[in-house]
């Protein structure tokens, strides 16, 4: 029995999802005492790859070349299932973002597993098998037991630290038996430039309807880059045109768990914390004192936005000495 | 051409959510239910695509498996505009079952367009159309964010994980949708209502499979410690406390 990871790459890098997945593994793989196999498809410097033994994969199995270079979640689902099967993974470990959530199910389906998707921690058991799950929009957990001999798990992005336990992992290229059988045509590309992605950001500055106006953004965007984060907003925001769809974050919009989530203008209302409510720390900066933010808030600071942005602004530039 | 849109009936989006029988199973006191807000906005762009004649699309029809209590929710999705709607008469008793019992419905009619939410805000599995999609061996598109049907070819954008693509799949496929599919949701005229009474559910019997998962509980989140407020004028102590206490930055 193995643990199967899938490590997605980025234009030839991992990021940080995928160095959570593997530590995960190698927890789990310590619960349920077998090694850590991560797959790596697409073409991915040496050098980065030895990362994944940085976080614990014991074996690594490199799909090279462009034959998965268009995402067909048919094909993809099908060598993941491949290669579940030829390592004997009893859990496939995928991560909760967009590619993580439709492949997830079709992995599944080809392995006759059941799956948990958007798991928060190590299984409670592993026999049952029992993990943590986000239910009702993050207002709640459920504990789910996956009875199926294989089980697929969806990991939050986030909620899981990255540990290091030095391993030199085994590195070997993968052949795929099966044929690929694309079925998606790519007609056109956007790719969104260099920011940190809103999903996998450790601190997210996020504005709402109390911003006032698409002009007032100056001091929040320069707050969110002085911590290395990224910028958010609430759904009238985006619904206004003040800012971008992307970073539409609440039950219809992204679901995010940053280390740290500083609302700005934003109201409070459930539909938004649903999408930002597993943050570690929320802090809130309302002119109204007994706005429902606040309830939701570790720290907080009542008072205009306008004013209090380019005090923090200057205040951090300060600490950090710049 | 053929549209199936999977509604899921949830809570209403801001009830308090509460746990009954020593936190084993949801307390639907009071609770009102809705469609899935993305099985709202699905069906609406199913319904924009029929209104537009040049794209070929002739009948929308909702698919709920559920019990008949759900049938208020089905008849609503009927009200807006759905022609038909299909139940089967079965407890969702996890996502492999639904999927299942959705793959059925869909061998039965030979749809075209399968749409499913990328969650359901109440068990927020992300699973089910992927599911649908593997049983039935066609093609899933996930995250999409538009649909449209140019030259009877579906033209399709999907939100990646740092952009966006727009790319074609052969129908039959299942599009797994979210913000962006439908601007608002349609709601129901006088009329559709009235007429939504005379529409069709036609209820089936389950097909045998076994759930591959089994929820034994739930918890809610911790509660979180009361707000601590700095005073506006002294932004530097948040810095501080974010830096010492929380060591967040
Ligand atoms: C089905 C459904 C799904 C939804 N999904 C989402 C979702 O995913 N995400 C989402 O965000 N919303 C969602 N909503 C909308 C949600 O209910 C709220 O309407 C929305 O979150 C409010 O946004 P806001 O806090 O920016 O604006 P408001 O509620 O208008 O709040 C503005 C806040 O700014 C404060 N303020 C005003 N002036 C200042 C100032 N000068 N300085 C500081 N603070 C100031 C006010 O005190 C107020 O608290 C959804 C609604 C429904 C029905
Ligand atoms: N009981 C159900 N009946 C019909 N469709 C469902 C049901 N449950 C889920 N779905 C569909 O699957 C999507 C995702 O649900 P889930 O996988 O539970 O998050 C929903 O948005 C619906 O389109």
């Amino acid at each position: 029995m193995s643990i199967l990871v899938y490590a997605e790459n980025r234009e030839g890098k991992f990021r940080k999802p995928v160095f959570e997945l593997v530590s995960y593994a190698s927890a789990l793989g310590k619960m349920m005492n077998c090694g850590v196999t991560a797959l790596s498809v697409g073409n991915v410097p040496a050098g980065e790859i030895e990362k994944l033994g940085h976080y614990g994969a014991t074996v690594v199995l490199t799909v090279n070349g462009d034959s998965h270079a268009v995402f067909d979640t048919g094909s993809y689902a099908s060598l993941l299932a491949e290669v579940a099967q030829s390592v004997q993974a009893g859990v496939i470990l995928i991560a909760g973002n967009t590619t993580g959530k439709a492949l997830a199910p079709g992995v599944a389906i080809r392995l006759k597993a059941g799956v948990a998707a958007g798991v928060a921690g190590l299984p409670l058991s592993v026999s049952p098998f029992t993990v943590n799950k986000r239910v009702y929009s993050g207002n709640a957990y459920a504990r789910v037991v996956i009875k199926s001999a294989v089980k697929v798990i969806t990991l939050l992005p986030n909620s899981f630290d990255t540990a290091e336990s030095k391993v030199s992992p085994s590195i070997s290229a993968y052949t795929p038996k099966a044929a690929v059988a694309v079925k998606t045509e790519v007609l056109n590309v956007q790719k969104q430039d260099g920011r940190v992605l809103l999903t996998e950001a450790s601190v997210v500055v996020s504005g709402g309807r109390g911003m006032k106006s698409a002009d007032n953004w100056g001091p929040l965007v320069e707050l969110a880059e002085l911590l290395d984060g990224a910028t958010a907003c609430s759904r009238p925001v985006s619904d206004e045109g003040w800012r971008p769809h992307e970073e539409h974050t609440g039950q219809t919009g992204k679901i995010i768990a940053p280390d740290l989530y500083i609302a700005v203008g934003i109201s409070g209302a459930t539909q938004h914390l649903a999408g930002v409510s597993s943050s570690k720390y929320i802090v809130a900066i309302n002119s109204d004192k007994s706005a429902p933010i606040f309830e939701a808030a570790q720290y907080g600071i009542a008072g205009d936005a306008a004013k209090v942005l380019p005090k923090l602004v200057e205040a951090l530039k300060a600490a950090k000495g710049k | 051409m053929k549209i199936l849109v999977c509604i899921s009936n949830v809570p209403d989006t801001t009830t308090k959510i509460r746990f009954a029988d020593n936190n084993s199973r949801f307390d639907s006191t009071g609770v009102q239910w809705v469609i899935n807000p993305w099985d709202e906005l699905s069906l609406t762009r199913s319904l924009e695509l029929k209104d537009d004649a040049s794209t070929g699309v002739k009948s929308v029809t909702v698919a709920h498996v559920g019990g008949a209590d759900a049938e208020p929710t089905i008849r609503k999705a009927l009200a807006i505009g759905a022609d038909d709607a299909v139940r089967v008469n079965a407890q969702a008793s996890d996502s492999f079952y639904v999927a299942s019992q959705l793959a059925e419905v869909v061998k039965k009619e030979s749809y075209d367009i399968i749409m499913c939410g990328i969650e359901s805000s109440d068990f927020n599995g992300s699973t089910v159309g992927g599911m649908v999609a593997a049983l039935l061996d066609i093609p899933a598109v996930s995250a999409v964010s538009s649909l449209k049907i140019e030259g009877g070819r579906p033209v399709i954008t999907r939100e990646t994980d740092g952009g966006r693509e727009v790319v074609s799949v052969p129908a039959p496929f299942v599009a797994v949708v979210q913000k962006g599919i439908a601007k608002e949701p349609r709601i129901a005229s006088m009329r559709g209502i009235m007429t939504a009474r005379t529409k069709q559910i036609r209820v089936l019997g389950p097909v045998a499979v076994e759930p591959l998962t089994e929820v034994v509980g739930f918890d809610l989140p911790k509660p979180r410690a009361a707000c601590r407020f700095v005073d506006p004028e002294n932004a530097a102590e948040l810095i501080a406390l974010l830096q010492n206490e929380a060591k967040v930055i």
